[in-house]
């Protein structure tokens, strides 16, 4: 790893949210631990998981059961989260929401970066005709807005779980490929590269052993942010009643319901979905912080937003 | 630069071709056709073939995507099963009214995103820049959606600021463009709220890289005052990076259109885009595919020619 005390002060004062900290320990999982901000987003993160999937067994009310004497009752000792417009209890389902939430989302973001890393890969290694063919096409699918063409799909496809998890891996694939191709290059031209095309190393060795070491630490900053950015997207594309079908519950739809009930002011049912939605993103987006700093070099946080 | 234009345009055209060949690929493949739904609880074997034939539906896709070429290039999109009305005019009529909504956010986005960074960036390391950054970065995490319904919650249900959705109040008495303006604010704010989030941050690290540069101790060391050094000096270096970026964010831009009209019922191309693809509006949909493919392409092309323009060390030759 060409980790120098200098590229990493450079990457440290140029990262987003400049917090004066600095490593104290070598191993990385010590100094993203260190972090202070990283280190909340693991607890937090933690603790949502947790709640999604330990919660159900603790909290045994059923997500499904419709009380139908308890309409969209707010919250009580009774529901906790209060009750929807079919009297389905709340918090149970924002436990379960959750699991199908961060499943689709964490599937997502790792299948769209490992197509986006192999492509990347191939293309900075390949160089000539094919990478600029492969860039071309990279080109292509970074005009598009992704949402439209995930629209797309999944209203024309019975959606499912595992459809989701490839639809948002097709479209956000391509900023990892393109941020992979630069370090492939960046990388190539270092003199241990040459050295080892010198002794007649064949390419996929020199990928396996010198690339994709070297890569690493930008494609595990990106893996990071992707997962925030899938997890947006499954709620996003849920809300617009396109993710997964109903009862199954998940943040997105149950804030897509929640929209119908406004004009009743059933705060309970828009603001604890949208509120976790936000912690876990927020959780993710600052154990990234931590990684990205912790590998010391200067991962640009790509602009895209949404889906 | 002419010649650049050019050259990028007939670049674009194999995108968009790769794009419309695309969709309407998916779209044909896919069964339950829009005969199906039009058609509903009547649709017999005999109806529904009877349907596609005369839309053409039951040509080999390969022909129908000739067709669809040829129509285009005599300027023809098609007509929409379901609306009544040519694709052109439902384009022409929604089209605006998303460019207005989108062009106004970029425009308000940039302006506050250059004056939150820079001031972030010019007080670096204060209690007033780690505020900023708390709420950039909280606004950058929260989901669009969410945001929009808590907006239309709190200030068009609870203190009727402003309408919940629309464009225009028949009831209003004031000049129509008021009422426009009235029923664009909701969602051009939540618009801009999401943009510039990830603007701030980016303006704010790149401020504080470029002050960290030579020729800002050279400046500084000459004697200019430390305003001057800001805003002429460093503001104009750093804001180049951001011309590429909101290039780059159009197509992202309009995905979170789609989004807010959905929310705010606001009858833009996100929302005709959302009702075709429930009806299978197959015209409708390859139009509003090819006009935000169009639309993207334009934006990165403008954002490369304002580069070049800005930056003079970039030469398109």
């Amino acid at each position: 790893m060409s980790t120098s005390e200098s590229s990493e002060a450079v990457a440290l004062k140029s990262s987003a949210s400049d917090d004066v900290w600095m490593p104290r320990s070598s191993s990385r999982t010590e100094r993203v631990w260190q972090h202070p901000l990283a280190r909340w987003g693991i607890i937090v993160l933690l603790a949502i998981i947790g709640f999604s999937f330990v919660g159900p067994s603790v909290y045994r009310a059923s997500a499904y059961t419709l009380h139908m004497t308890a309409l969209l009752q707010p919250p009580s000792a009774r529901f906790p989260l209060g009750t929807n417009n079919l009297g389905r209890n709340m918090l149970a389902r924002l436990m379960l929401g959750g699991q199908t939430s961060l499943e689709v989302g964490f599937a997502a973001a790792i299948a769209g970066m490992t197509i986006g890393v192999v492509y990347g890969l191939v293309a900075g290694y390949s160089g000539g005709f094919v990478d600029a063919l492969m860039m071309r096409i990279v080109d292509m699918l970074r005009a598009i807005p992704g949402l439209f063409l995930l629209l797309f799909v999944d209203a024309m496809v019975k959606p499912s779980p595992l459809i989701l998890v490839f639809l948002i891996a097709g479209i956000s694939w391509h900023g990892v490929s393109r941020l992979v191709r630069g370090e492939v290059l960046r990388i190539r031209s270092e003199g241990y590269v040459e050295a080892a095309v010198a002794a007649g190393a064949s390419k996929g060795l020199i990928m396996r052993q010198y690339l994709f070491p070297n890569a690493i630490g930008v494609i595990i900053v990106s893996t990071t942010f992707a997962i925030a950015d899938a997890i947006l997207a499954v709620a996003g594309l849920s809300f617009l009643g396109l993710g997964l079908p109903p009862p199954l519950p998940n943040w997105g739809a149950m804030l897509a319901n929640s929209m119908a009930y406004l004009p009743q002011n059933a705060w309970w049912l828009v603001y604890p979905p949208g509120f976790i939605i936000l912690l876990t993103v927020l959780s993710i987006n600052f154990i990234g912080d931590g990684v990205r700093a912790a590998f010391g070099r200067g991962v640009r946080r790509s602009a895209r937003r949404g889906a | 630069m002419a010649r650049v234009v050019l050259q990028r345009v007939l670049q674009s055209l194999p995108t968009l071709f790769f794009l419309t060949f695309l969709s309407f690929g998916l779209l044909h493949i896919v069964p339950g056709g829009p005969a199906v739904i039009m058609l509903g609880n009547n649709a017999t074997p005999q109806l529904i073939a009877q349907l596609n034939r005369s839309m053409g539906l039951n040509k080999p896709i390969y022909v129908q995507y000739a067709i669809w070429l040829e129509h285009l290039l005599h300027g023809n999109l098609g007509y929409a099963y379901t609306q009544h009305a040519s694709v052109l005019s439902l384009i022409g009529e929604n089209l605006p009214r998303t460019l207005i909504l989108v062009l106004t956010a970029i425009v308000l986005s940039h302006a506050i995103s250059i004056w939150l960074g820079v001031m972030q960036a010019t007080r670096n390391a204060t209690r007033r820049d780690h505020a900023i950054s708390v709420g950039t970065y909280f606004f950058y995490c929260m989901p669009v959606f969410w945001l929009g319904l808590m907006v239309v919650s709190v200030f068009a249900v609870d203190l009727r600021w402003f309408p919940s959705g629309g464009i225009s109040n028949p009831l209003s008495t004031g000049s129509p463009v008021a009422d426009y303006i009235d029923h664009l604010f909701l969602p051009v704010v939540v618009l801009v709220i999401g943009t510039v989030a990830g603007w701030t941050r980016f303006v704010r690290g790149s401020m504080v890289e470029t002050l960290d540069q030579d020729y800002i101790r050279t400046a500084r060391a000459k004697g200019i005052s430390e305003l001057r050094v800001f805003y002429v000096h460093a503001l104009r270096n750093s804001i180049i990076p951001l011309i590429t970026l909101a290039g780059m964010s159009l197509p992202g831009l309009f995905s979170g259109a789609l989004i807010i009209e959905m929310i705010f019922n606001y009858p833009g191309m996100g929302l005709l885009f959302w009702n075709a693809a429930q009806q299978r509006d197959f015209p409708v949909l390859m139009a509003v595919v090819l006009m935000v493919g169009v639309l993207g392409i334009l934006g990165n092309l403008l954002a490369d020619l304002l580069y070049a323009m800005v930056d003079p060390r970039i030469r398109y030759s």
